[in-house]
């Protein structure tokens, strides 16, 4: 998975969970939950819905890396290519 | 007409679900009513076939006045003469005109499932409770019956394609929440029905009434040429936005005279301890790995389980300051506040929750945090919890010194879970700690009770139970 194609999908997943979601104008390292909103349970919802659209479960510790944008494109990246 | 609440007295019967001659079981909902909270889901507290429906749709009757009338056996074969009329309002013939009623319980618009603003035809008593039982409001479907109905197939239909609850954005939901707006009330334009902040701010704008997306719908559900109906929907506007702000100030009325009512009659103490988080948080790690993604625990989960746990070992705290004595109560019926970040508040229970474990609380939690935020509650999810939590911490606050809900007499907050400094076995560490806190009433209880709860709090957390 390239970049752009995990921006892309990291986008369609979020705005399933924050319909408004945007992600052209948010900082790179900005905090997802914060920014958007998400308590606890939006949280989980969001990593499920991602794990469903990647095609490979989200363990926990890795889906608390997933804070920010980078951090989450960087994990999608390094899954599906290693 | 039920108590939903310490605070209320009389309650607007917004929507019958029955009619004569259904037969009704213990626990069935049966009717919507409108408390100065929220619209709540009404269960039957016993078996029988409704009689008749005393009371008509609008009506504001005191708590303990009779709704309706059950016998134990079949339905007798005459029914009053009124009786008949009320239950035929409640329950609209399926194959009515669809001319719109005038509006003549405007606050009601905002707020009842099946409007004839929305639904040209009202759909049938089975329709209604498929949608009750799948967690479908019937103004969001959008009927493909004669005359645009709502038939059961367009619920199987929705059910099956997904969505067990309105998508809405949290921006969305705050805006909703500050501007008093009920989300069954909008109808989204984001993907898949889904509400957008834009919605919202529609929903509490007058003019534009072209862009509203309510008006999209209106020569679909009006039989009135254009004129008149965009004409009725400014109408519904205003009104609806008068519904909006009276909703949002019975809510901080209520609050209000809650918590005075409680500073002034409750001599506080406050405790207040560190709880290290490290041993239940890899106990849930650990059971997380096991668990599909979308069942996964948070913290939130454990908090509320070990106060439920604690509460049975302390009973002293777990029950009512009611005439002057305390009562205690049989099971620990935890009172989970909710705040709606608008500065509403609404406290569902989780029923004899210490007998529940880590993953029942988890999943009642969040059924409870859905319904309240976007569906409804039923009544008996509202009944007077024995003793209360107060969990702020995805509000980011390291700890909250709450007001009890009389006639409680106790109540827990746990603020942010936050990794901190802290000494394990005389070496220093960063663990995930939380500051847990008990607000208790001075006239049921000393401190040295309310120190034995938080310390069993502590304890409980450590020692998590194996799978």
């Amino acid at each position: 998975m390239t970049p752009d194609q995990a921006r892309t999908m990291l986008e369609t997943t979020l705005r399933e969970v924050v319909p408004d979601a945007d992600l052209s104008t948010l900082a790179p390292g900005a905090d997802l939950r914060d920014t958007f909103e998400l308590d606890s349970l939006d949280f989980v919802e969001l990593v499920d819905r991602l794990s469903t659209r990647a095609g490979f479960r989200i363990e926990e510790d890795d889906a608390d890396g997933m804070r920010s944008l980078d951090a989450a494109i960087d994990f999608l990246v390094a899954h599906t290519s290693a | 007409m039920p108590s939903l609440g310490a605070d209320m007295d009389e309650g607007t019967l917004l929507e019958w679900l029955i009619r004569p001659g259904d037969a009704v079981h213990r626990g069935d909902i049966i009717a919507v009513v409108d408390t100065a909270k929220s619209a709540v889901e009404v269960e039957c507290f016993a078996d029988g076939v409704v009689e008749a429906l005393v009371v008509d749709p609008g009506q504001v009757v005191p708590v303990g006045a009779v709704l309706a009338r059950l016998t134990e056996s079949a339905p007798s074969a005459s029914s009053a003469g009124p009786t008949e009329a009320a239950s035929v309002k409640a329950t609209p013939p399926r194959q009515q005109s669809s001319e719109p009623q005038p509006p003549e319980r405007p606050s009601e618009q905002l707020r009842v499932p099946v409007l004839p603003a929305t639904t040209p035809v009202a759909p049938s008593p089975l329709v209604r409770r498929r949608a009750h039982e799948l967690g479908i409001d019937l103004t969001t479907v959008r009927g493909s019956g004669e005359g645009g109905v709502v038939t059961r197939h367009d619920l199987e239909d929705l059910a099956h394609r997904a969505v067990s609850r309105p998508r809405v954005s949290p921006l969305a939901r705050r805006l909703a929440e500050a501007a008093g707006v009920d989300l069954a009330s909008v109808s989204g334009t984001g993907g898949g029905g889904a509400i957008r902040a834009d919605d919202i701010r529609r929903a509490t704008t007058t003019g534009t009434p072209k862009t509203a997306p309510v008006d999209d719908r209106v020569p679909e559900r009006h039989t009135t040429p254009g004129h008149a109906a965009a004409e009725r929907t400014a109408a519904e506007r205003t009104t609806a936005e008068r519904a909006a702000d009276q909703r949002a100030a019975d809510m901080r009325n209520s609050i209000a005279a809650l918590m005075s009512q409680s500073k002034r009659e409750i001599p506080h103490y406050y405790l207040s301890t560190t709880v290290d988080l490290q041993r239940i948080s890899e106990w849930m790690r650990a059971r997380n790995r096991e668990l599909p993604v979308a069942e996964r625990m948070v913290p939130s989960a454990a908090l509320l389980w070990a106060t439920a746990r604690a509460a049975r070992e302390v009973p002293a705290l777990n029950g009512h300051w009611i005439d002057g004595e305390f009562r205690p109560a049989q099971d620990v019926d935890l009172g989970l506040i909710l705040s709606l970040r608008s500065g509403g508040l609404l406290a569902p229970v989780l029923k004899a929750a210490d007998n529940l474990d880590i993953s029942q609380v988890m999943a009642l939690m969040r059924d409870l945090t859905r319904r309240a935020r976007t569906g409804r509650l039923r009544g008996s999810e509202l009944s007077q919890p024995s003793i209360s939590v107060s969990n702020l911490g995805d509000q980011g606050v390291e700890s909250v010194l709450g007001v009890i809900y009389p006639p409680q007499v106790a109540l827990v907050g746990f603020g942010a879970v936050t990794p901190r400094p802290w000494a394990v076995d005389g070496l220093l560490g960063i663990r995930p700690l939380v500051t847990v806190t008990l607000a208790a009433d001075h006239r049921a209880t000393d401190a040295a009770t309310g120190a034995r709860l938080l310390k069993a709090i502590d304890r409980i957390l450590q020692t998590p139970e194996e799978p």
